[in-house]
């Protein structure tokens, strides 16, 4: 979509992680020892310390943990998009990971909203998740 | 445990503070800011430059030298037996006190100064600044998604109206609280008055988080000299003791955080309380790290100055001016007196040891006996809390 903005880097932890976002998969951490599940992969589970972990692919679902309008860009990379929401989600498996939300009703964003992972392209060979809302749903005033 | 604590409770005490020149200082670099800075401590401890056998610094976005505390000794022509520069961003000045302390009381060396400072305002360009603290993002799971500093403060603050109530309004109250102590520090960045509705008609950076909700970027240097107790008394300055101190560690990422509304100073409090042998009712004055407005209203529920979800009425209700219930940031905090790196919270320190000597005229929080202050790093990620008293308990 925008060849502008940060396209992701990989390193060991995360290579899974980015070559499934490229093939449209959200992928999180699971750990057989402990069971826990995380979304920053790591070298070791950060609950138990087990090396026996694996990845799992995550529903895509989630809720709005909390967000943000951003009005001012922290890089110019980001200025044409203001204003843009930034969002905590909390997938339905439990971890949280941070995220844009996009779509004609970002601005609109609450607390509370439920929201299902996309993928937006960033150059020729990366995608990043990203949310949009589903259900619109007013937040817990 | 009680061991280490006793090991350093009231074992050392602050004998000399110093405040660079503030606000646009274009004619000093931000080592210069430093070395003025540790110049007016030295000169207000009544030590000699030869009594300081360790030195402590933190870090330097605008002269990002690898090894700081080594750079910051060569530049002031001190050979000390005890130095390193300490990264725990904006708790970095209370952890190197905790660290003073410890290595003080251990024998390692006797009299250390600590100092702090950065060219935020005239070293760098805004843009260039703004960039350079996304440091604090993690670089490939939150910074494709373009969130800024405030961002990070603004999600916070969203979660805490949403669940508590606090309203845009009360975090107005902390930036006009906040500045209308600045008018009465003769050093502060800021000069003017602020009004309510000046907050809320500023320029917006990320809802709900307008301009005035945000820390200055000053050219500032703030120092101190942290030297045993039995050093202290014999000296001319009047020394402030080191009551108690903890620190607590959650997280570094806003996406790794445990929680949005509850965070590790609840724990860093109740650990310096336990060394002091206090609670939250035995505090005169409080100096909280006020990066963003919602901190100090966070902090003060943390710390148990009040219930959580009440420390936005704190602020509104005037609380927290001088002469209210607890004042706070009696200097005018990073929100209006400075802020520039790490010298933002090592200025709480200064300032809660001004308080506790006494004669500040109308800024004199009346008959301050002990001060509580509280510095955080990251995105409320790293947390200490320290307790200074007036006279030895």
């Amino acid at each position: 979509m925008n060849s502008e903005l940060p396209i992701p880097v990989a390193n060991p932890d995360s290579q899974v992680y980015w070559d499934s976002a490229n093939q449209e998969r959200l992928m999180i951490r699971h750990c057989k020892a402990c069971k826990e599940l995380h979304f920053m992969p790591r070298y070791l589970c950060p609950a138990c310390w087990s090396t026996e972990l694996e990845w799992i692919q995550a529903s895509g679902l989630g809720v709005v943990h909390s967000f943000t309008v951003v009005r001012r860009a922290p890089m110019k990379e980001f200025d044409h998009l203001v204003p843009y929401v930034v969002a905590l989600i909390e997938l339905k498996e439990g971890p949280r990971m941070m995220t844009n939300i996009l779509g004609p009703d970002a601005l609109e964003t609450r607390i509370g909203d439920q929201v299902k992972v996309c993928f937006e392209a960033r150059g020729p060979d990366a995608k990043v998740p990203q949310f949009v809302r589903y259900l619109a749903q007013k937040g817990a005033n | 445990m009680a061991q280490t604590m006793n090991s350093i409770r009231n074992k050392v005490a602050i004998v000399g503070v110093g405040e660079s020149d503030i606000g646009k200082v274009p004619t000093m670099s931000g080592l210069g800011l430093n070395a003025q800075a540790a110049r007016r401590a030295l000169d207000d401890s009544g030590l000699k430059l030869s009594d300081i056998d360790g030195v402590l610094t933190a870090y330097s976005f605008t002269e990002p030298y690898f090894m700081l505390g080594s750079v910051i000794c060569e530049y002031l022509g001190i050979k000390p037996r005890y130095t390193a520069s300490m990264v725990v961003g904006g708790a970095s000045p209370a952890v190197m006190l905790k660290h003073a302390a410890e290595a003080i009381a251990a024998g390692h060396c006797k009299t250390v100064l600590i100092c702090a400072g950065e060219n935020r305002a005239t070293g760098q360009s805004r843009d260039q600044a703004v960039a350079a603290l996304m440091a604090v993002g993690h670089p490939y799971f939150e910074k494709p998604y373009g969130p800024s500093i405030p961002a990070f403060y603004a999600m916070i603050a969203r979660r805490h109206m949403e669940l508590f109530g606090t309203t845009e309004e009360q975090m107005a109250a902390v930036s006009v609280t906040t500045r209308a102590h600045a008018l009465l520090h003769p050093n502060a960045h800021m000069k003017k008055p602020l009004t309510i509705q000046d907050v809320m008609q500023s320029k917006p950076i990320a809802d709900p988080l307008k301009i005035l909700d945000c820390c200055l970027l000053s050219d500032a240097g703030g120092a101190f000299i942290v030297t045993s107790a039995d050093i202290a008394k014999d000296l001319p300055c009047k020394p402030v003791y080191l009551a108690g101190i903890g620190e607590y560690h959650t997280h570094e990422h806003l996406m790794c955080a445990p929680s949005l509304t509850e965070f590790g100073a609840h724990e860093s409090g109740k650990i310096a309380y336990k060394m002091a042998g206090f609670g939250p009712a035995d505090i005169d004055v409080a100096e909280l790290y006020d990066c963003f407005s919602i901190v100090p209203i966070i902090e003060l529920e943390e710390l148990g100055f009040c219930k959580q979800g009440e420390g936005g009425s704190f602020y509104q209700d005037g609380y927290a001016r001088i002469g209210g219930r607890l004042p706070v940031n009696t200097h005018g905090g990073m929100l209006s007196h400075a802020h520039a790196g790490a010298a933002g919270g090592l200025f709480g320190i200064v300032e809660a040891v001004r308080q506790l000597r006494g004669g500040l005229g109308a800024r004199q929080v009346e008959g301050a006996e002990t001060a509580l202050v509280h510095n955080e790093g990251g995105v409320l990620s790293s947390h200490c809390t320290l307790i200074l008293t007036k006279d030895k308990q």
